[in-house]
C-alpha cells in the first residue's frame, strides 16, 4: 500500500476537547481506608449490607446444589458480584423503577422479591416473576434489551414529572450491543433519570472483558453519548452506592442520565452450564479471591468492632435457615396446570382458541395413561 | 464429545449431531480457505455446546473470531464477509437471540442477489441450536423456523440425524446464498451414526424419505423425527404402514417428495414442535389440499405446539409433540375415512 508522502500529522491540529472520568473506592483491597467515610455508611448501614451479601452467597451456594441435584435449572451465580446487586438494592427507593438483568439476586430481596420466586424462575416456572413492585421489570435475558425499556421508563417518569429514576443492570458483554449504545445516547439528548449499571465482571461467559470493547474502560463509552461516566471499585460497596447517590443527584438536578462501571469479578463459572476452566486459570481467579467484597466488608466490620466470630456464625445460620426455609418452599410449590400456558396470552380468554385448549387436553389425558 | 481430537483426518467417524456439525466445519475450513467463524464464545470455548470446538486451534484467530456480543454486528458483518468473497459461518448461540439478525437477514442478505440483479450476493450460513426439551431457561427452547422461512431469498435448513447434519451443512456453506441452518439441540448428543468423512454433501432442497410405508404419510423436521420414527414404529405394531418424510430443506420446500407420497397414501400427518398457525405445518396443509386433495383419503393432521410462549421447562413436555399425540392423530385420519 502506497503511504501519503510528507504527511505531517498534527499539522493544522488544535485542541478540540478533553475529557476526564474517575474512580470511587473507599475501601481497598487490604480493607483499608483509601478514602474518607462517608456519610451514608453509619455502623447499621454497614451491617446491613453485609447481612445481605453474605445471604446472596449463601442463596447461590444453595441454588447450584439444587442444579446439581437436578432440582433446579440453569442458575447464574453471583459469587463475587454480590456487593453489586446489595448497593443497588439499598439504593433504591420504593418508586424507582428497576430493570435487572439476571444476575442480581441482592437487589432483589432487598427489593423485597422472595426467594423461592427467584428459584422458581430458574426452576422453569412462570410464577417467579408474578410478585415484585408493580412498575419494576422481570429478569432479563436477552442481553441488553432491557437497557431500552429502562431508557423508556426513565422517560415515562420525566413526561409525567416524577422525581424517581430508572435504574437498570447490564454486563459488560451486554454493552457491546446496539441497544447500550442507542439507550445512553437517547439518555443523553432527552436529559432521562436512568442510571445504567455495569457489572463488569471481566468476562461475557467466555469472551474476557479485553476482547469486548477496545477501550480503556467502558465508563468512557458515556462521554460518546453526552452523558455522566464514572468507574467504581465492585469489591466496595460504599463506592457503587456512593456512585448511585451521586447519579440520583444528577437525575433530581435535572442533569440527566449516568453510566456506572462497577468492576467486579465473576468468581463462579458463567452459568451452571459453563465450564471456566476451559478459557481462564485457576491462577487468576485465586487473585481474584484476594480482592472478593464479602470479605473485604467483614475485615472492616471487626476493625470497627461491628462484628466478632460468634456474630458471623449466628448470620450463616440465619442466612442458612432463611435458604433452607425458602428451597422448602419451592420445592413444595404446586406445579402449574399445563392449561396455565393459555393463562395469561391475552386480557381476555380469546374463543378462537378453545380448539387449541382441546388439543392439550386430549393430550393431557394421553400423558396420564402413558405414565 | 469425541471430536476436536483428529476426528478430522480420519474417514470414519461414529459421531453425535454435535460431533457432525463439528466434523463438516473442520472438513470445510480445510478444504477451502475462504471459509471463516464467527461468532459469541466460538472460539477458546469452543462454543457453548462444543460445536466449534478445535476449529481456533487447527485455523487460527483470523478465521476463528469470538466476536463482541452483539447479534445484529455478528449478521451484518457476515454480510459484509461474505460481499468480499469470504464464506462466513456466523453462530448465534441460540435461537432465541436471533431477532436482532432478522433485520440483516429481511433487508440484505436475502435480497442482495435481487437488489445487485447478480452483481453481488450473499453465501453465508447463519447456524442456530432450536428448540425445547433440554429444561433450558426463558429464551432457549423455541422454534421460530417460520418467521425466518417466511423471508424471500434464504434457505432454512434443518438436520435431523448426524449424516443429515455433516452432509447439509457442508451444502450450506457451498451454497452461493444464504442459509440459515438450525440444529435441534435436543438431540445434539442423541444416537450415534457413521459417518463418512469425506467432504460429501447431501442436497438442499430436497426431502429425505427416512422409511416407507403405503398407508400414511407422517412429515417431520428436527428433533421431532424422533418422535415421528417411534410413532411409525406404534403404527406398524397396528398393521399401519407409514412412510416417514424428514423435510430436511424447509424453504424452498419440495413440495413435489411430499405430494408424491401424500397421493400413495391418502394420508398425512405434520408434526412440528414450533407453534400451530402460521407455522410451516401450515404450509405445507396448505398445498397438499390444493394439489392432492382428491387423494386425500381423510383431512390433514397436524401435531404441533401451541400458538403460546414456550412454556418454562417444567410445563414443556405439554407444548412439545409425543410419539403417543403423533399416533392419536395417525389413527384419527383412519377413523375419519
Ligand atoms: C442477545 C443475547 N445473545 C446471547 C445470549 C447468550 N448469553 C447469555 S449470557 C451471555 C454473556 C453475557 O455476558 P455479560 O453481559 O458480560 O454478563 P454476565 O453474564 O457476565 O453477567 C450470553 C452471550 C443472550 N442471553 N442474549
Amino acid at each position: 500500500m502506497k503511504r501519503a508522502e510528507h504527511l505531517v500529522t498534527n499539522l493544522g491540529h488544535q485542541s478540540l476537547v478533553q475529557f476526564h472520568l474517575d474512580y470511587i473506592q473507599f475501601l481497598g483491597e487490604q480493607s483499608q481506608w483509601v478514602s474518607e467515610r462517608p456519610g451514608f455508611a453509619s455502623d447499621d448501614w454497614l451491617l446491613k449490607s453485609y447481612e445481605y451479601m453474605v445471604l446472596n452467597r449463601v442463596f447461590d451456594q444453595k441454588a447450584i446444589a439444587l442444579q446439581r441435584t437436578g432440582q433446579l435449572g440453569t442458575f447464574p451465580s453471583s459469587l463475587g458480584q454480590e456487593a453489586f446487586g446489595v448497593a443497588i438494592g439499598m439504593a433504591l427507593q420504593k418508586d424507582d423503577v428497576f430493570v435487572p438483568y439476571y444476575r442480581d439476586q441482592g437487589a432483589h430481596f432487598l427489593r423485597g422479591h422472595k426467594m423461592e420466586d427467584l428459584l422458581l424462575y430458574w426452576g422453569g416456572d412462570e410464577r417467579g416473576s408474578a410478585a415484585g413492585p408493580k412498575q419494576d421489570f422481570p429478569v432479563c435475558v436477552p442481553i441488553a434489551t432491557q437497557i431500552t425499556h429502562a431508557a423508556g421508563a426513565a422517560a415515562a417518569l420525566k413526561i409525567k414529572g416524577q422525581q424517581q429514576v430508572a435504574m437498570v443492570t447490564i454486563g459488560d458483554g451486554g454493552t457491546s450491543k446496539g441497544d447500550f449504545f442507542e439507550s445512553l445516547n437517547v439518555a443523553g439528548v432527552w436529559q432521562l433519570p436512568l442510571i445504567v449499571l455495569v457489572n463488569n465482571n471481566q468476562y461475557a461467559i467466555s469472551v474476557p472483558r479485553e476482547m469486548q470493547c477496545g477501550a480503556g474502560t467502558l465508563a468512557q463509552k458515556a462521554i460518546g453519548a453526552g452523558v455522566h461516566g464514572v468507574q467504581v471499585d465492585g469489591n466496595d460497596v460504599m463506592a457503587i452506592y456512593q456512585a448511585i447517590l451521586e447519579a440520583r443527584q444528577r437525575a433530581d438536578d435535572h442533569k440527566g442520565a449516568t453510566l456506572i462501571e462497577v468492576m467486579t469479578y465473576r468468581l463462579a463459572d458463567h452459568t451452571t452450564a459453563d465450564d471456566a476452566s476451559r478459557y481462564r486459570s485457576s491462577q487468576e481467579v485465586k487473585e481474584a479471591w484476594l480482592k472478593e467484597p464479602i470479605k473485604r466488608l467483614q475485615s472492616l466490620l471487626f476493625d470497627l468492632k461491628l462484628w466478632d466470630s460468634e456474630k458471623e456464625k449466628t448470620l450463616q445460620a440465619q442466612c442458612t435457615d432463611k435458604v433452607d426455609n425458602a428451597v422448602k418452599n419451592y420445592l413444595n410449590t404446586e406445579p402449574q396446570s399445563p392449561q396455565s400456558m393459555f393463562d395469561y396470552l391475552y386480557s381476555e380468554w380469546p374463543e378462537n382458541m378453545n380448539e387449541q385448549l382441546d388439543i392439550l387436553g386430549d393430550k393431557v389425558e394421553r400423558m396420564d395413561n402413558h405414565h | 464429545m469425541t471430536v476436536a481430537k483428529n476426528l478430522d483426518e480420519s474417514e470414519n467417524v461414529d459421531a453425535v449431531l454435535l460431533d457432525a456439525v463439528n466434523l463438516a466445519l473442520h472438513y470445510e475450513m480445510a478444504r477451502d480457505e475462504s471459509v471463516v467463524v464467527l461468532g459469541e464464545d466460538i472460539g477458546s470455548n469452543g462454543g457453548v455446546f462444543r460445536a466449534t470446538a478445535g476449529l481456533k486451534d487447527k485455523f487460527g484467530f483470523k478465521r476463528v473470531m469470538d466476536t463482541p456480543l452483539a447479534e445484529a454486528l455478528i449478521s451484518g458483518m457476515a454480510i459484509g464477509m461474505a460481499s468480499q468473497g469470504l464464506k462466513p459461518v456466523a453462530e448465534i448461540q441460540f435461537m432465541g437471540f436471533i431477532f436482532p439478525a432478522f433485520e440483516h437477514l429481511f433487508c440484505h442478505a436475502g435480497r442482495m442477489r435481487n437488489r445487485t440483479r447478480g452483481r453481488m450476493t450473499c453465501p453465508m450460513v447463519l447456524r442456530a441450536p432450536f428448540g425445547g426439551g433440554i429444561h433450558a431457561p426463558e429464551h432457549h427452547s423455541e422454534s421460530t423456523e417460520a418467521l425466518i422461512a417466511h423471508i424471500p431469498g434464504i434457505r432454512v435448513v434443518i438436520p435431523s440425524s448426524p449424516a443429515r447434519a455433516y452432509g447439509l451443512l457442508l451444502s450450506a456453506i457451498r451454497d452461493p446464498d444464504p442459509v440459515v441452518f438450525l440444529e435441534p439441540k435436543r438431540i445434539y448428543r442423541g444416537a450415534q451414526q457413521l459417518i463418512q468423512n469425506n467432504g460429501q454433501a447431501l442436497p438442499l432442497d430436497k426431502c429425505f424419505t427416512l422409511r416407507e410405508g403405503k398407508d400414511i404419510s407422517l412429515i417431520s423436521w428436527g428433533a421431532s423425527i424422533s418422535e415421528t420414527l417411534q410413532a411409525a414404529d406404534v403404527l406398524a405394531q397396528k398393521n399401519i404402514s407409514a412412510e416417514v418424510i424428514d423435510v430436511a430443506t424447509i424453504k424452498p420446500l419440495d413440495m413435489r417428495t411430499i405430494l408424491s407420497s401424500v397421493a400413495t397414501t391418502g394420508r398425512c400427518v405434520i408434526v412440528h414442535e414450533a407453534a400451530r398457525s402460521f407455522s410451516v405445518g401450515s404450509e405445507i396443509s396448505a398445498q397438499v389440499s390444493e394439489k392432492c386433495f382428491l387423494n386425500l383419503l381423510a383431512p390433514v393432521q397436524r401435531v404441533t405446539g401451541f400458538d403460546t410462549h414456550m412454556p418454562y421447562f417444567k410445563n414443556e413436555n405439554y407444548y412439545l409433540p409425543s410419539a403417543q399425540d403423533i399416533v392419536a392423530s395417525a389413527l384419527k385420519t383412519f377413523k375419519e375415512s
